[in-house]
């Protein structure tokens, strides 16, 4: 079998992160554009370098012409998809596909918010006229409906959700840049305030600010920079509907799909994998995600994930930087999972660094479980 | 090519007529007998648009169920499967939850100044 044309053409070649967490008197488009200066200076590239831009943020109608603006880029390529969360994920198959084509020779992808500061968490997302009346708090509700549903079906108990968000803070504590800290029980997740059944404060991400970006170029400019280039290997997305009544299924995501998709362009498998970032907006998306892209049984992600099996130590590096419960979760989090992916492939992790780190996953989750895209990363040794 | 001139309300203003009425209407496709909710212009997936309106038979099971909690008390959405088989968000009445399976029967009531379909868990409704 022939690798899938775009199978390591692309990499990775700069990171950039600001203000996680809380960053008073800063707007998101300060967050999003410091970030993205480091991102650039992190690959060794001038910001008119840069011809590419994609972007997508919770405040600005048209965000890649505010980018473009601010940073003072004239791109010749940009989108704006935004299907929530995953949007970053589709950005960087975006960006491949791009490159690839010659469209474009240097995308800076790129994100900021400051809904924490700010006054809480931010949506552009309509109300939907057949939901509306019965107030759904979106996007919990959605949330807490699929978590109903997968306790109902497979037995997937509060107990085995508590072990993902405390296997997180476990991550967390050893992440200088994490928001969360300090001891977490499944006691404590338990007991915590009742926020939609069965989800308590502690099943959900937390509410930060904070600035994200990454650059992407042509694998053989790639080499030339200062970097260890991060490539992708493969790319996959999937929709499954926009208002949570319509899903096909509540307990199982089209991340099954998105996931095929990905494993099948990188020609790689989940076992694979040395790290696992999964989009953790709540701790039923761990357990679904996990079970959708294969590293479990559909049914077992409870079971699975009992006793630390995903925390430091564990038999699989799931969310080493925290994730989206105990790292930093600004509204939208996709970006915030390559950031982590890249710091591990190029061994900077610090004290949470994994042994080996050569395949990582991250996979992107928006709306209520509505998008779904996976991107396969790897170094140099995965060609 | 010429554009299509719509006859009349969209499905969405339609629907919510029915509503005003006291009738709980769905869409039925009259080549497919497949059953549309929301209402819509066309079938999702087969595209047809020979859409009828029919009445709901009202029966259901909750597929799913949460309560939304605040310093007020708590009020429950849930998603309940339509016999005819499309799914639609709700609320259950008279109860804080219910469990999943339970079947239920629709109802409309006044939210907020405007007519909705609830349910309630029908009789011997147990799941």
């Amino acid at each position: 079998m022939s690798a899938h044309p775009l199978r390591g053409k692309t990499a990775i070649v700069g990171i950039g992160g600001a203000g996680w967490g809380e960053a008073p008197g800063h707007s998101a488009i300060e967050l999003l554009g410091a970030a993205a200066i480091q991102a650039i200076a992190d690959a060794g590239l001038k910001v008119s370098d840069i011809d590419g831009i994609c972007a997508a943020t919770s405040t600005h109608a048209f965000p890649t012409l505010t980018v473009a603006e601010y940073l003072g880029i004239r791109p010749t390529f940009f989108d704006g998809t935004n299907v929530g969360g995953s949007s970053f994920e589709m950005h960087v198959l975006q960006a491949a596909m791009a490159l690839d084509a010659g469209v474009c020779n240097a995308v800076l992808i790129c994100y900021g918010s400051n809904q924490r500061t700010a006054g809480g968490f931010v949506s552009m997302s309509e109300p939907q006229w057949h939901e509306a009346p019965y107030k759904p708090r979106n996007p919990i509700t959605g949330y807490a409906l699929a978590t109903a549903r997968h306790m109902h079906e497979y037995g997937t108990t509060r107990e085995q959700l508590a072990d993902i968000a405390v296997a997180a803070r476990q991550w967390a504590n050893m992440n200088p840049a994490a928001f969360a800290k300090g001891p977490l029980t499944r006691e404590d997740v338990l007991k915590a305030r009742m926020v939609s059944d069965p989800l308590t404060t502690l099943d959900c991400c937390l509410v930060t600010d904070g600035g994200a970006a990454c650059v992407m170029v042509r694998a053989d400019r790639a080499r030339q920079l200062r970097h260890k280039p991060v490539y992708l290997l493969g790319a996959g997305a999937a929709h499954s509907h926009r208002s949570i009544a319509q899903a096909r299924s509540l307990s199982t995501s089209v991340a099954a799909e998105s996931g095929q998709r990905a494993f099948a362009m990188a020609g790689l498998k989940p076992s694979d994998c040395d790290l696992v970032m999964l989009y953790d907006a709540f701790t039923i998306t761990t357990l679904m995600f996990l079970e959708d892209l294969g590293f479990c049984p559909k049914g077992e992600g409870g079971r699975f994930v009992e006793g630390g099996t995903i925390a430091p130590g564990g038999k699989l590096a799931v969310n080493t930087s925290g994730g989206g419960l105990s790292c930093v979760h600004p509204g939208m989090y996709g970006l915030f999972l390559i950031h982590e992916a890249v710091t591990q492939i190029r061994d900077e992790a610090g004290e949470r660094q994994l042994p080996k780190c050569d395949v990582a996953i991250c996979h992107g989750n928006g709306g209520q479980f509505s998008s779904q895209v996976t991107a396969l990363l790897g170094s140099e040794a995965t060609l | 090519m010429q554009p299509i001139k719509p006859k009349g309300p969209g499905p969405e203003v339609e629907f919510k007529a029915y509503l005003k009425e006291g009738r709980f209407m769905i869409q039925k496709s009259s080549s497919t007998g497949e059953h549309v909710f929301y209402p819509r212009v066309a079938a999702p997936g087969s595209g047809k648009t020979d859409l009828e309106w029919v009445e709901a038979s009202g029966e259901g099971t909750i597929y799913s169920i949460t309560v939304g909690r605040s310093k007020t008390g708590g009020q429950n959405v849930a998603i309940v499967e339509l016999a005819e088989g499309p799914r639609m968000m709700t609320r259950i009445e008279g109860v804080e939850t219910a469990p999943i399976g339970a079947k239920v029967k629709a109802r409309i009531a006044d939210i907020d100044g405007a007519p909705a379909i609830v349910f309630d868990l029908a009789e011997g409704g147990k799941a």
